[in-house]
């Protein structure tokens, strides 16, 4: 008598580390809006609004990566501190289903902001359907790599302090670093190459482009979208052979 | 085969130390085995090597003959475990603890509602279920772990330590639910409470740095140790009755392990020495220093305790 119901198994993660958390914990709930909309805040100030329609599409490509780094400290708790995923390894729950659940989980959670922006922009940026295709394109692709990077480093991690300090780390790389909120340009030029470092700079470039913030030749873009994409894929192949289910 | 069977498992962390060193066992798919032993001695890895969290080092193991190791898929379906350091989520209540990992084992919405009034009635946990896991007693969080693995039909159940923390009632109900359970469950306890290995285990194996001691049921142990009953003199002086026979040191006084027949002729001496002494068949905390003693007295060179 063994039956998987894999919505079920995927529906249990958005239940334990979304639904239930913010049923039973309100607060989080606002907290989960202010952090990506406050820098957003600022750089529209500063800039006076000039940075307005560039902020609004990189807060949805930042709102990708939180969800990432996000996903990692959470999935570090419930491993370390519960033992969750103890029980969820020997159980039928696959480590695919069990990443994707809580990637899911992390989606729900950012959906607040993700609306909100999602109106912002609708009012500011007034894009055309290829242009949502293509930031939804980017957003996707900035989820999937986000996401699977914080599943690998949590696997790596036994306690939740050796969590911050990756997260820490992952989150200068990821968030800081990159020219998201504002073009690359801004960045004077040897420290251009250092940003290029990023995946998530390539995926602010593709999207700052197609609201034509900027003007990207082209080949330049096809070279964003070949980084974005083998990074991704790299690190799904990575997260397959590597990631530690079952411990060695 | 049915059940669990175990050959020559060895697992090393860091490639020098042995937490386990050829532990060899196997247990049939029906009733209650319990594994006890110090802290360190390796009962942890054990469990978590079977239910497919960690990889062996060496050896061999199946579950009712599927291939731990090749296909823990297969594995998973017939298992549930409670980590020894598993903690109910403090964000969730008893209710949507057991539902949720009821989703995780695959069951649909229905039949997951269904499942959970069972298993925390079960546990007691009913008038209970909807308050926040954080504001639950450390004995009940331990409850609501173990109804969330009972609630989940699975044939193979590991529990670690499942009574750590429990009061003396709480652990009296669990000891008879999971006598109920053993008729049809497989269920694999560590613990640190003899009696309660005592009191439910079909079989108890012995564990000891790594390596599996003894194992058997209390008669088969009893027959082991080759001695059916203690004789302890509480004073710290060796009574005369005791010389050249074995004896161990314990809480202050002397013990000493013997068969029937000479347990009259010993007391008979004694009470003529007149040495305070009891004397009782013997129990598995008799059986457990009488393997856990020797092992080190072996390793230390030292013998001249007995
Ligand atoms: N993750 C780990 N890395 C390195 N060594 C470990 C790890 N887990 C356990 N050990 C070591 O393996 C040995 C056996 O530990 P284990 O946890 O299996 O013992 P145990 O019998 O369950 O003890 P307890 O009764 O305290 O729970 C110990 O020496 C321990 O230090
Ligand atoms: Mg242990």
């Amino acid at each position: 008598m063994v039956r998987k119901n894999i919505a079920s198994q995927l529906w249990a993660s958005v239940l334990v580390n979304a639904v239930y958390a913010m049923e039973n914990y309100p607060i989080m709930l606002i907290n989960t809006l202010l952090a990506p909309l406050s820098i957003f805040v600022i750089i529209v100030l500063v800039s006076h609004g000039g940075l307005l329609s560039v902020g609004i599409v990189g807060a949805l490509v930042m709102t990708m990566i939180t969800a990432g780094v996000g996903l990692q400290g959470d999935l570090s708790h419930l491993k370390n501190d519960m033992k969750l995923q103890d029980m969820v390894v020997s159980s039928p729950t696959s480590s695919l289903v069990y990443v994707a659940g809580m990637g899911l989980s992390e989606l729900v959670f950012a959906s607040p902001v993700i609306i909100l922006l999602a109106v912002l922009a609708t009012v500011y940026v007034h894009p055309t359907l290829m242009q949502t295709v293509t930031i939804m394109g980017v957003m996707a692709l900035t989820f999937v790599f986000s996401i699977v990077l914080g599943f690998i480093l949590s696997t790596l991690t036994t306690d939740v302090v050796q969590s911050w300090g990756f997260s820490g780390a992952v989150g200068v790389v990821l968030s800081t670093l990159p020219p998201v909120y504002y073009p690359i340009s801004y960045i004077p030029m040897p420290f251009q190459y250092i940003a290029y470092i990023s995946p998530t700079t390539y995926a602010a470039q593709i999207a700052q482009s197609a609201i034509g913030f900027t003007s990207v030749p082209a080949a330049n873009l096809a070279v964003d979208w070949g980084v974005l994409i083998a990074v991704c894929a790299a690190l799904v192949v990575l997260a397959i052979k590597k990631a530690r289910w079952r411990e060695p | 085969m049915d059940g669990i069977v175990c050959k020559g498992i060895s697992k090393t962390y860091d490639g020098r130390n042995y937490a386990l060193k050829g532990v060899s066992l196997s247990f049939p798919s029906r009733g209650i085995i319990a594994l006890i032993g110090r802290n360190g001695a390796g009962k942890t890895t054990l469990v978590r090597i079977l239910a497919t969290q960690l990889m062996p080092s060496g050896g061999k193991a199946y579950i009712n003959g599927v291939d731990v190791v090749k296909e823990p898929a297969r594995v998973r379906d017939m298992i549930a475990i409670v980590p020894q350091e598993a903690r109910a989520i403090p964000w969730l209540s008893p209710y949507q603890t057991v539902f949720s990992y009821l989703l995780y084992r695959g069951f649909g919405y229905g039949e997951a509602r269904k499942r959970v009034k069972e298993a925390l009635r079960k546990l007691g946990l009913g008038h209970q279920e909807n308050k926040l896991n954080r504001m639950l007693s450390g004995g009940t969080k331990r409850k609501v772990m173990v109804a969330t693995v009972l609630s989940s039909g699975a044939k193979v159940i590991f529990l670690d330590e499942p009574t750590t923390g429990l009061d003396p009632i709480s652990r009296a109900d669990l000891w008879n639910l999971l006598n109920a359970l053993k008729k049809e469950y497989l269920i694999f306890l560590t613990t640190h409470y003899l009696e309660e290995a005592e009191h439910l285990a079909d079989r108890i194996g012995i564990i000891e740095e790594g390596r599996l001691l003894a194992i058997g049921s209390m008669d088969e142990l009893r027959k082991k140790v080759g001695h059916q009953y203690s004789i302890r003199v509480t004073q710290a002086t060796r009574p005369k009755a005791f010389a050249g026979m074995r004896t161990t040191k314990i809480d202050g006084g002397h013990q000493l392990m013997t068969s029937e027949r000479k347990a009259f002729e010993i007391t008979n001496r004694l009470v003529r020495e007149r040495v305070r002494f009891s004397t009782n068949p013997i129990s598995l905390e008799d059986i457990f220093y009488h393997f856990a003693r020797r092992q080190i007295t072996e390793e230390n060179g030292e013998g001249e305790e007995w």
